[in-house]
């Protein structure tokens, strides 16, 4: 870690750009280990603490306003949350473990780095972290590697749980900055790579998240949060899906799929969800859905696991979903 | 009569268990000396080479930086190679730190960055600037595989493999033959505590070392030889070690820097690792075995032939007793087995938890299963038709060998006779479930060690021998030999361990501490009663009863009073109006145990080992493959056991970190770089609660007299042995498929 210095503000102000390396620090879960490992080189942290962005609130339209700085544990706990997005809590949980989810912020689980192990080690060439340099992810070891979303110059994973499910309930984004607030689509918040890989999502500089709004909707008790991953607590995912389908009788008449652990950002393909829409769940239909959702898929040296399993994983999230049978985030065994 | 309530055999609280969730038990990197500098170590990005330059000036600008140290300015060391050598060193050339500008392994420490505080240490570390030249290097396993070679000097606990029969003719010549290709991933040790070193400098210059360490006294005689430096400049204090797995069986390149830079500095200074540079030292070898087995119809072994390869560095030869555990353990006429090391430009692999065998035995317990289904014949029951009741690749009989009795009772406290032979029948929902099992074998060994007994003027009884209590129990179960050999309640005893002051004891590890250690402190405890009747008997103003007792040999120790059995109970007296009467403010004994109580060899000419059965109950998705472990039971066959909560402990922590062996833990060699990538708990998975059941660990009977002075076989490493196997064959019962790699993960 090197020297910064250090500021907690109390209103937004333009305090970023007094500063030419300056970072936010909400919970600090990931911000202070990449700092530890010399990834992140902050000459100025501004810590957003005492910024008033820790409700969570209902809008007039319906909608639920989840405030950046709300813990992941309050938000997955939040009566109202539980109530009417169990999909949100559930992937909320299957993340991290108690002790993290207890000082990580959602605005902070938006913008979380990848877990990749090159992205993580200055020795090695990324060019995510410093641009222009290579991916050495590429042909090196890179089971934990993206196979959606990918470029020549990243495969990194792009880590969230709980991004998955905003993804697959279509929320959207606020954020405010010098130029002022705007709202964005969840789908639209985080970059593919390309050759740009330094950049995860759209944020301006000093701009920051502010609240995560989700629709209302209801999926009745036909959600689920389907994670696979190396041991069966506290790893990140090889393969996760977050599914929420709005049935009637036995038709699905809208479905809302993202992929996680797989892709480079939370993985949503429109054409995958119109798929179901009309129609009555069978395998044949979750089988053709997973196909859609991985097309273009790209494996490399070590990753080709994820593309064996992420069809079987779709398939049973989906039939999950479809049956009213949501996996549970304690009892390890799949429904 | 009194009863004594706490003694050996009986499941004691660890004594040490309230000053270690207390915070008062200090470890290596917790002593803070006046003036202490603290050090970061700056690690080669590259695996092979030679440094070219090293820029300084950004890490020295940062304010409170007070030295770097490289190969260019650190003090004098050891002239020649072999004073590098430590305790446990095996053959070659050993590495020592900053010794010059090459590089022979990623991560290997380059500089060390001195400074008033840890942070500013750091960050000037992270300003080190260092050109290299780059050197072509190998860290492709599969490319070493092409180089493997046998050392020509073994290492000393180095089991040569020795074949029986005509092991390739009775193969080709067996009705039944099964063949497989097994590999097990490099594992690092990753104990919750980190390496680290403390160096006090104390106010005669004298070095007090705190070094995460298994073995006190093989730390100092490595930093006296190394830094060349007198035997009584240094002494070296390890008395809580949080965890080691053989990681600190040999001395780190921590200590050595840290020793080297107080001796440039003449200030006290601290080098701790960070959990990424837990990845830069020992490791367990990546290893692959070639096993083919031939049996007749009825399941009657015919031959078995092993072959097996592990990994050690390009400058030393690290070596494992991987291929021999079958051939000691089953009755076959035919066997033969082949062991050879590779090279690669890492640093040397090591010995870690039940090294060889954790490997050996789980690889070849595997075979032996598919070699029973290809008999058409249940596990246990083709495991209890080839037992062997002696040491079958010696041809010697053994001490006792329990493990009938383990494979018996752990079946049934399994449920194993419920057990359907064919896999895939049993399912709850779209789980598959399956039952494996699988046997386990240790060498039980023993060392020569001393300890000290002392009684003072508080009637207290003092124990003290260099042993290192790394978790596993040490300090309690010593308390208890104490307390039965003197007769003493456990509250009047305090046990003083981890100090290279103490009297001679190997290094901790090897599962030998329990048998060597408890030898020493019993022999020290009965040798300090006879002084204490001794001294008492030749003072004339003792009271009539004691003076006859002690005529009659009929005083006892008893409780923590002298009785005379032969008399009435009033006739007693207290350990210290005792001690008074001696005249002496305190009476003292040091012995030293050997094999036999009483130095005797006789047991040498038998083979010794500790046994288990390890029964296991995975639960399989159909679809995913995702694997859930449900039930474990451990029968183990380890001689007398002193604690069983302590044992039973140990033998669970070893199932965890072998349910991870099975299942999780993969060190990932990124072979373009030599380095290995996952070096973070994030991404180098050990098993987290979810990933494990209930255990369900008991030990069978086995009363041995031979095998040590008291009995005792010790327990740190059996619970490696067997239980991956258990659950790899478990895998295979639920699901009909064998997986020939370890670990076993989503995917495969």
């Amino acid at each position: 870690m090197r020297q910064f210095s250090y500021s907690r503000p109390t209103a937004l102000s333009d305090a970023w750009d007094d500063f030419e390396h300056a970072r936010y620090l909400a919970g600090g879960t990931n911000l202070v280990d990449l700092m530890k490992s010399d990834v992140e080189r902050p000459n100025h942290v501004i810590d957003l603490n005492s910024l008033p962005l820790n409700k969570v609130e209902e809008l007039p339209d319906g909608r639920l306003r989840l405030g950046a700085l709300v813990t992941n544990a309050d938000t997955a706990a939040h009566p109202l949350v539980t109530e009417r997005y169990p999909l949100l809590a559930s992937a909320i949980l299957a993340g991290a473990s108690p002790q993290i989810r207890n000082r990580a912020t959602n605005g902070g689980n938006l913008n979380q780095r990848t877990r990749c192990h090159y992205f993580y080690d200055p020795d090695m060439a990324c060019n995510k972290r410093s641009p222009g340099t290579g991916c050495s992810a590429k042909g090196g070891r890179n089971r934990i590697m993206a196979i959606l979303g990918t470029s020549e110059a990243c495969i990194a994973t792009f880590p969230s749980d709980m991004c998955v499910a905003l993804a697959a309930l279509n929320a959207t984004v606020t954020l405010a900055g010098s130029q002022g607030e705007r709202s964005v689509a969840f789908r639209d918040y985080h970059r593919l790579p390309g050759d740009q890989p330094w950049q995860d999502n759209i944020l301006l500089p000093g701009e920051i998240v502010t609240s995560i709004d989700l629709p209302a909707l209801s999926f009745g008790p036909h959600y689920t949060y389907l994670k696979i991953r190396d041991r069966l607590s506290f790893a990140f995912a090889i393969v996760s899906v977050a599914v929420g389908l709005q049935m009637e009788s036995d038709v699905i008449q809208k479905a809302h799929i993202a992929l996680g652990g797989v892709g480079t950002k939370p993985w949503c393909v429109p054409e995958a969800e119109a798929l179901l829409e009309g129609k009555t769940p069978s395998l044949s239909l979750f089988r053709d859905t997973a196909e859609c959702l991985l097309r273009g898929a790209v494996t490399d040296r070590d990753n080709a696991a994820k593309l064996r399993l992420a069809p079987r994983v779709i398939m049973r999230a989906l039939s999950q979903a479809a049956d009213g049978t949501p996996q549970s985030q304690t009892y390890k065994s799949i429904s | 009569m009194t009863v004594i309530s706490t003694t050996i055999g009986q499941s004691v609280s660890r004594i040490d268990g309230f000053a270690k969730v207390t915070g008062q038990a200090r470890y290596a990197a917790e002593p803070h000396p006046s003036g202490m500098l603290y050090g970061v170590i700056v690690n080669s990005p590259i695996a092979r080479g030679r440094i070219e330059t090293i820029r300084e000036e950004a890490a020295r600008a940062v304010p409170g930086v007070v030295e770097i140290m490289t190969h260019l300015n650190r003090p004098h060391t050891a002239l020649f190679e072999k004073s590098y050598v430590d305790g446990l060193g095996v053959p070659g050339s050993p590495y020592r730190p900053l010794h010059d500008g090459e590089i022979r392994f990623n991560g290997q420490p380059v500089a060390v960055v001195f400074a008033e505080t840890f942070e500013a240490a750091r960050e000037a570390a992270m300003l080190m600037e260092v050109d290299y030249e780059r050197w072509p290097h190998n860290a492709d396993f599969e490319v070493a595989l092409h180089q493997k070679y046998m050392p020509e000097k073994p290492r000393s606990n180095y089991v040569p493999p020795k074949s029986r029969g005509k092991a390739a003719e009775a193969y080709a010549l067996s009705p039944i033959k099964v063949e497989g290709h097994y590999h097990l991933a490099p594992e690092h040790h990753n104990p919750m505590e980190m390496h680290a070193t403390t160096v006090i400098v104390e106010d005669d210059g004298k070095f007090t070392v705190w070094d995460k360490t298994q073995g006190p006294q093989a730390v100092q005689a490595y930093l006296t030889s190394a830094l060349s430096l007198s035997k009584d400049q240094v002494r070296v204090r390890n008395p809580y070690v949080g965890g080691a797995f053989g990681s600190g069986l040999r001395a780190q390149h921590n200590v050595f820097l840290a020793a080297l830079a107080a001796k440039m500095l003449k200030r006290s200074v601290r080098v701790s690792l960070t959990r990424q540079q837990m990845f830069t030292h020992v490791f367990r070898p990546e290893a692959i075995m070639d096993i083919a087995l031939g049996a007749t119809p009825d399941g009657t072994l015919q031959s078995m032939i092993v072959e097996g390869v592990t990994d050690t560095s390009r400058f030393e030869h690290n070596m494992e007793n991987l291929v021999v555990w079958g051939l000691i353990n089953y009755k076959c006429p035919n066997a033969t087995a082949d062991y050879k090391v590779v090279p690669r430009d890492t640093y040397t692999s090591s010995d870690m938890r039940a090294p060889g065998a954790a490997t050996g035995v789980n690889l070849f317990e595997m075979a032996i299963d598919e070699m029973a289904y290809a008999c058409s014949m249940d596990p246990l029951t083709f495991r209890l038709h080839n037992y062997s009741d002696i040491d079958a690749m010696h041809d010697m009989p053994l001490t006792s060998k329990a493990l009938r009795e383990a494979m018996l009772q752990g079946a049934e406290r399994f449920g194993w006779q419920n057990r359907p032979m064919t896999p895939g029948k049993m399912r709850d929902g779209k789980e598959l479930i399956g039952w494996g099992m699988a046997t386990g074998i240790w060498d039980a060994m023993f060392s020569p060690t001393s300890a000290r007994a002392r009684l003072t003027a508080d009637g207290r009884l003092h124990i003290a021998t260099a042993a290192s209590d790394i978790g596993t129990g040490t300090y309690t179960i010593l308390a208890q030999t104490a307390s039965e050999a003197f007769n003493i309640p456990l509250d009047q005893i305090d046990i003083e361990l981890g100090d290279s002051t103490l009297p001679q004891c190997p290094t901790e590890g090897g599962s030998w501490t329990a048998a060597s250690a408890g030898a020493a402190v019993w022999l020290a405890c009965q040798s300090l009663r006879e002084k204490l009747f001794k001294t008492l008997g030749k003072n004339s103003n003792i009271s009539a009863w004691l003076t006859e007792g002690l005529r009659h040999n009929t005083v006892v120790l008893q409780d923590g009073f002298l009785k005379n059995t032969d008399g009435d109970e009033a006739f007693e007296m207290s350990l210290r109006d005792a001690l008074s009467l001696t005249g002496q403010t305190e009476l003292e004994v040091e012995e030293t145990a050997k094999p036999g109580l009483r130095g005797t060899i006789s047991q040498m000419r038998k083979a010794r080992f500790t046994h288990s059965a390890v029964f296991c109950e995975v639960r399989v998705d159909e679809e995913l493959g995702i694997v859930r472990v449900t039930r474990l039971v451990n029968a183990v066959a380890a001689g007398r056991i002193m604690n069983p909560k302590t044992a039973a402990s140990q033998v669970r922590g070893a199932m965890v970190m072998a349910t991870g062996m099975a299942l999780h833990e993969e060190s990932l060699m990124d072979e373009r770089v030599g380095r290995f990538m996952n070096h973070n708990f994030s991404e180098y998975h050990i098993p987290a609660h979810a990933d494990i059941p209930d255990m369900d660990v008991l030990f069978v009977n086995e009363e041995d007299t031979e095998v040590s002075p008291l009995g005792i076989k010790g327990v740190g490493e059996i619970g490696m042995c067997g239980t991956a196997a258990a659950i790899a064959n478990a895998i295979f019962h639920a699901t009909g498929r064998r997986h020939y790699n370890l670990p076993i993960v989503p995917g495969d």
